[in-house]
This record gives C-alpha cells, sequence and structure tokens, in this order.
C-alpha cells in the first residue's frame, strides 16, 4: 500500500513538472500580427480570444446559405489582416508556426480544419499591396468598400 | 432532344374553369405587372441588386440561356474562364481533374446532326443531388443556385451518382492555394456555383462574361423585364432531360 502511495506522489510530481516546463514555454510564443496599433480588430482582444470560433461559424453559415457577404466577421477578413510574413516578405501559410492562426492553435493543441479548403494566406491583389507610407501595414479589406461593411 | 412541356396540375374536375383562371391571372398580370392584385399577393417582385448585408431570396431565380447556334466546336472559353476564376487546375490529369464545366456533342442518331453546348450544374428546381444528399450538404439556395456545403458534405458521392446531367466532381487531392471566393478541398464534391459570389455582388457567371460568341445569357427569370426572360418569350429553348421534370435553371436554344 506504502509502495503504491509513493508511486502516485511521484507521478502527480512528475505531471507538476511537466506542466509547469509547458507554461515556462508558453512564455515564449506570441502571435504575430501585420496589423497597425492604431487599427482595432472586429472586437476587444479578450472577446475575439474567446469567441472567434462562434463568430466565423455564425459567419459561414450566413455567407453560405442566405449569400450574406459582409467582411466583418468573415474567416477571409481574419486572414486579410492578421498576416505573418517570413524573412523574404511573403505571407506564410498555415504549415509556418509563424502564422496567426496556427501559432496558436499549436500550442492549445486544438487542430482545424478552416484551411483544408480556404487559403491560410491573403490572395486578394487590394490586400497584398501596401498601403503607401506605411508598408508594414495590410489593410483588411479595400478601402473602398470598408465603411460599406461596416455595421 | 425534344421539348416537352411540364406536365400542368389541373385541381378541379374539368379544364374550363382552370383555364379561365389562368387567363384571368394572365390578364391581370399583363395589365398590373409589378403591382398588388390583392392585399398579400404580389403578381411579380422586381429584382434589385442586394447589398452585402442582405439575404438571397426567392424574389429572384437566377438561370441562363445557351444558344448552342452560336456556341463554336472545339471552342472552350467558358471552361478556361471558369478554371481561372475559381482556381481549378487540372494538369492534364482529366481522369481526376474537376470539372464544373464541360463542352458536350450531341448527336442526333437519325440526321447525324451535331451540336456543341456547354454543360454544367443545371441548377434544377428539385434538385436530386439535394434529395438523396445524406449530411444536408447539398442544398438549393432560395433564389435556385445550387450548392455544396463543404463543412459538412462527408464526400459519400451520392449526389454524383444522383445527377442526370454528371455535373459534380469530387477532389480527389490535397489542394493548396485557393481562390479566396472558392474554397475547395479534398474530398469533397463540387460543381458550378454559377459563380454565386459574383452574382451576390451584382456580377454575372465567368463562362458568361467569358464566351467570346455571346453564346450564354444569364439573368434573372422571374422577372419578366429581363433581358433572359424576354429572349426565353421569343426564341425556342428546351431544358435538357425535360421529361425528368426538374425545371433546370439552365436553357438551350438551338436543339
Amino acid at each position: 500500500m506504502q509502495k503504491m502511495l509513493l508511486g502516485l506522489a511521484a507521478g502527480l510530481l512528475l505531471i507538476a513538472g511537466w506542466a509547469g516546463a509547458q507554461a515556462a514555454d508558453a512564455s515564449g510564443i506570441k502571435a504575430i500580427k501585420q496589423v497597425s496599433e492604431t487599427e482595432k480588430c472586429v472586437a476587444p482582444k479578450e472577446e475575439m480570444r474567446r469567441t472567434h470560433m462562434q463568430k466565423i461559424l455564425h459567419q459561414r453559415d450566413e455567407t453560405m446559405y442566405k449569400g450574406v457577404r459582409t467582411t466583418r466577421h468573415s474567416l477571409q477578413s481574419c486572414v486579410n489582416c492578421h498576416v505573418a510574413k517570413d524573412d523574404k516578405g511573403q505571407a506564410v501559410d498555415i504549415n509556418n508556426p509563424k502564422h496567426f492562426c496556427s501559432s496558436c492553435h499549436k500550442y492549445t493543441a486544438v487542430s482545424i480544419d478552416c484551411f483544408q479548403c480556404h487559403n491560410s494566406k491573403p490572395t486578394d491583389p487590394v490586400v497584398t499591396q501596401p498601403i503607401v507610407g506605411n508598408p508594414d501595414f495590410i489593410h483588411p479589406v479595400p478601402l473602398k468598400s470598408s465603411a460599406e461593411v461596416s455595421q | 432532344m425534344s421539348n416537352t412541356e411540364q406536365p400542368q396540375t389541373c385541381q378541379c374536375d374539368g379544364d374550363s374553369c382552370d383555364n379561365q383562371r389562368r387567363n384571368f391571372i394572365s390578364k391581370t398580370a399583363a395589365i398590373a405587372a409589378g403591382t398588388v392584385v390583392a392585399p398579400g399577393i404580389f403578381l411579380h417582385q422586381v429584382a434589385q441588386a442586394k447589398n452585402a448585408a442582405e439575404a438571397a431570396t426567392d424574389a429572384v431565380r437566377w438561370g441562363i440561356l445557351v444558344d448552342t447556334t452560336k456556341c463554336a466546336d472545339g471552342c472552350t472559353d467558358c471552361i478556361k474562364a471558369c478554371d481561372e476564376r475559381n482556381g481549378l487546375t487540372k494538369e492534364n490529369r482529366p481522369e481526376i481533374a474537376a470539372h464544373w464545366i464541360r463542352k458536350v456533342t450531341l448527336r442526333d442518331k437519325a440526321t447525324q446532326k451535331e451540336n456543341s453546348l456547354p454543360l454544367m450544374c443545371q441548377h434544377c428546381e428539385h434538385p436530386p443531388c439535394v434529395d438523396v444528399c445524406p449530411t444536408g450538404a447539398s442544398f438549393k439556395r432560395p433564389d435556385g443556385i445550387v450548392l455544396v456545403d463543404k463543412h459538412i458534405c462527408i464526400g459519400c458521392r451520392y449526389c454524383m451518382m444522383a445527377c442526370p446531367y454528371k455535373a459534380r466532381s469530387f477532389v480527389h487531392e490535397a489542394i493548396t492555394d485557393q481562390k479566396a471566393h472558392a474554397p475547395r478541398g479534398k474530398g469533397t464534391v463540387e460543381s458550378c456555383t454559377m459563380c454565386v459570389d459574383q452574382v451576390d455582388q451584382g456580377g454575372q457567371p465567368s463562362c458568361v462574361t467569358g464566351c467570346q460568341h455571346g453564346a450564354m445569357l444569364f439573368g434573372d427569370l422571374k422577372d419578366p423585364e429581363s433581358a433572359i426572360a424576354k429572349k426565353l418569350k421569343e426564341i425556342n429553348s428546351v431544358q435538357l432531360r425535360a421529361d425528368l421534370s426538374l425545371n433546370p435553371g439552365i436553357r438551350y436554344h438551338g436543339l
């Protein structure tokens, strides 16, 4: 019986140690975003972290079945805004750990299959063109329609 | 291919009452098109370009009229336009490539007359692909466009078997660098979407705009003032396999 308890305690210690190591690693992982500091996301950061999946799931069905084409909560808008680039300045895809979505999803071990069908890189020529004066900032939506889609 | 009319249903014993009613309605419609006949009954609602936040409604029904007399033999402009627009890469492997639109040659066995025509999803009013789909992934939008919701498609391919036009394709291989407006992925079935994202924004399908011979006409079948409805009233047209009573949204002239 004593041996069993000892084993259990050792096991618990091991688990605690492993969790601690994971937490230490986590501080090193940061999501990279290529958006302007003045440009806000569609909702506060805390809300987006918890509910982004519901927002894009809702938008998915609205677009698929009703043809609603607002870009505010569309997956493509996430991709267009949160662009991570590699050393050559090219947008990276979901397989790259720098990709905005994968940087977090890899850490939390939540596998997403969005990008089996959707492109994980921005493809619209309007969003891939940097705005004059701020080469680091890529505008999420074509400027012409940004007023139209704001709700 | 003969032009068989849709069987007309009659509600009463004799034809007379139904005919009278039909005559009355058509005369009234001629006078009062676009107006309210009785409270709550609209004879016709004019289709307007919807804005991005609006949902598609059944006030419109999108369709295409193909003039096979203008469709050139050997020309594949519509296919190229579709491939380019939707990012369909075929890589010279026709066995596994996705075909949203194909060129088909029909030959009359008796006369040997050949007709070349583009064949794509016919966007049926009563689509067999929707009937057989076990998950509800295959569906028809209110405006008549038949689509696959790839989020819930399990790739069983029942719809490919059910479609009498052989319009659907299965994606066999993992795909990268898709077009943003045309998400495509391995293990799902897909077909012509009538370039639904363009249509939602007031545009036309790419095959129609890509046709150099002016053989394709896109528009609202429900709007009697639309170019397609006027043309359909003027010239003979048929639905492919009209005997199946699927009422496709694609019609062909010159067959």
